[in-house]
């Protein structure tokens, strides 16, 4: 059935520049595989659309476990000047948590 | 020489709370405490200031935090490292000096400049021109425990900076306790990561964690910061001072641990580019997290410039709807003001507050609210011609939609960073010691 990130992971949102930083932590590290297949580089790019106007680059960190996406030009000109509400895009971590998969039996 | 050392972040950005910190020094059996107190725009607000008065420019909350803490930094003997000094390291250690002799306190002041690197900008030209932003207002250098170092081999009970790179002012105490070698790149990095978890205080703590019945945290209103216990091999157990609120486990750690890093192997700073990838954390205990593992390369040749500029002004208005149809008012507000507007600023911004406004999409998962608040923004270049923005959007009260209410107006000057690199070599810190 399909779940929401939020149901099984939590995130954080950093930023640098006009990058945004987003980490995507599993409750249960069983649940690691289940983001690695699915929440791709290209599915987070294409859920957050517009948010992001850059290329998406994803780090697995299979210790912890975690994955790590940094997102290029998605604060529209950053922290400094931007005439967005939130400028260091903190809150969009709960934006990737919106994103849908494919939770198998959960 | 120390077996361990044990440090505490009372600070994790330039408004944060002072409670925290007082309760860390008072019981926390601290050897170090670090306020880290300065955002990438933050020196260069400090340095408008400096300019119109030079006695200041360092952060608007040291008199108060230093009036506070001395005292009990002084009985605890528990130094103090900072980068409260901003755009003025020297006018910060004179003010500590000045509030000690107030209190008739005995302290010793070292403050570490050499970072600000503004008379060498044209040396940081790259392809396009930095004045091609703005009017230039700052360039700082984000030095390293190069420069704290010679800070901690003096008596200071205070070491004061300007931009120094955040996990530095962590690291640097560690390499002056344990000795360890500027070539141990593993100790280095690992000692990093530990800076890295504890720079933002509360982030490790439970602030910024809490999400009610998916993510709770206890007493957030007593929130306690965190502190580090450092073995020489580097190893850190986390804690938090008995008593104080929030919360201190691997879920909160791997938050933080993750917090604005880009590639996780290679997290640059002036003293080494560590590799997060093989920390591994553990609880050991209620609110008691170990980390081990950080690794690291020989240090980056060059330094980062946060460069800051004059951006023009930003204007705002907000006015509310409620009830039926009230996001179709709004909207209609919205086209409104657009219409009204968007010949005079070729930067504006029309959002919808309680819909729209924050993420630009509601991913169409949600449904419309009783209410929404229209939020426009413009850019200009005078603080005149920003505050056309909240002139207009005031003026639907008789010339809107039905039923606005609450308008409220804002004018901001506006700061712009953008970031360029230095030959170490071209920067030279220095150490300056004041007393009271």
């Amino acid at each position: 059935m399909t779940i929401k990130l939020y149901d099984i992971a939590h995130s954080r949102a950093g930023d640098k520049g006009n990058t945004l930083t987003l980490s995507l932590i599993p409750y249960k590290a069983e649940d690691y595989p289940l983001l690695q297949a699915q929440v791709t580089a290209e599915a987070v790019k294409q859920h957050l659309g517009d948010i992001v106007a850059g290329e998406i680059t994803r780090y697995e960190l299979p210790n912890l476990p975690a994955l790590q996406f940094v997102c290029q030009q998605a604060l529209m000109g950053g922290v400094t000047t931007s005439l967005t509400m939130d400028t260091h895009g903190k809150s969009l971590s709960f934006a990737l948590l919106e994103m849908r998969i494919d939770g198998g039996d959960k | 020489m120390k077996t361990s050392v044990r440090i505490g972040c009372g600070a994790g950005f330039s408004g944060d709370r002072l409670e925290p910190a007082l309760m860390l020094v008072q019981q926390g059996e601290l050897d170090y405490l670090v306020l880290e107190c300065l955002a990438e725009r933050t020196i260069a607000l400090a340095q408008k200031r400096k300019r119109q008065d030079a006695t200041l420019g360092y952060d608007p909350l040291l008199e108060r935090r230093i009036e506070r803490l001395l005292p009990y930094l002084l009985a605890q003997k528990v130094r103090l490292i900072t980068n409260m000094g901003a755009a003025n390291p020297l006018a910060a250690a004179q003010k500590i000096v000045d509030i000690a002799q107030r209190l008739s306190l005995p302290v010793r002041v070292a403050a570490v400049t050499g970072d600000d690197v503004f008379s060498l900008l044209s040396a940081l030209e790259t392809g396009q021109p930095l004045s091609a932003s703005g009017p230039l207002i700052s360039a700082n250098a984000y030095l390293g425990i190069e420069a704290i170092l010679p800070a901690l081999a003096t008596d200071a009970n205070i070491i004061i900076t300007g931009r120094v790179a955040d996990p530095s002012l962590f690291l640097a105490p560690l390499v002056h306790e344990f000795g360890w070698s500027p070539n141990d790149y593993d100790l280095l990095g690992q000692g990093t990561v530990i800076g890295h978890l504890l720079e933002c205080a509360g982030h490790l703590t439970g602030g910024y964690f809490a999400d009610p019945g998916r993510k709770d945290v206890p007493d957030m209103a007593h929130l306690g910061h965190p502190f580090a216990e450092v073995s020489s091999d580097g190893t850190a157990v986390f804690g938090k001072v008995a008593g104080t609120g929030g919360l201190l486990n691997l879920a909160t750690a791997k938050e933080q641990l993750l917090y604005e890093v880009m590639d996780p192997s290679q997290y640059l700073t002036p003293d080494v580019v560590a590799d997060f990838t093989q920390v591994r954390l553990a609880e050991t205990g209620p609110n008691q997290v170990r980390a081990s593992g950080g690794q690291g390369q020989p240090r980056p040749d060059k330094l980062k410039v946060s460069v800051g500029y004059e951006a023009g002004f930003i204007g705002e208005g907000e006015i509310s709807y409620a009830g039926a149809n009230a996001l179709g008012r709004a909207q209609l507000a919205g086209a409104i003001i657009q219409e009204r507007l968007q010949d005079r600023f070729t930067d504006l911004r029309i959002d919808y507050i309680g819909s729209t406004s924050v993420h630009r999409t509601n991913f169409g998962h949600y449904p419309a609210p009783y209410e929404i608040r229209l939020r426009v923004a413009g850019r200009a270049l005078t603080a005149q011609q920003a505050a056309l923005v909240g002139e207009e959007v005031e003026a639907l009260y008789t010339n809107g939609p039905a039923a606005g209410g609450g308008a409220r107006k804002y004018v901001h000057e506006l700061v712009g960073i953008v970031s360029t690199l230095i030959d170490r070599n071209q920067v030279s810190p220095h150490v300056t010691l004041f007393q009271s």
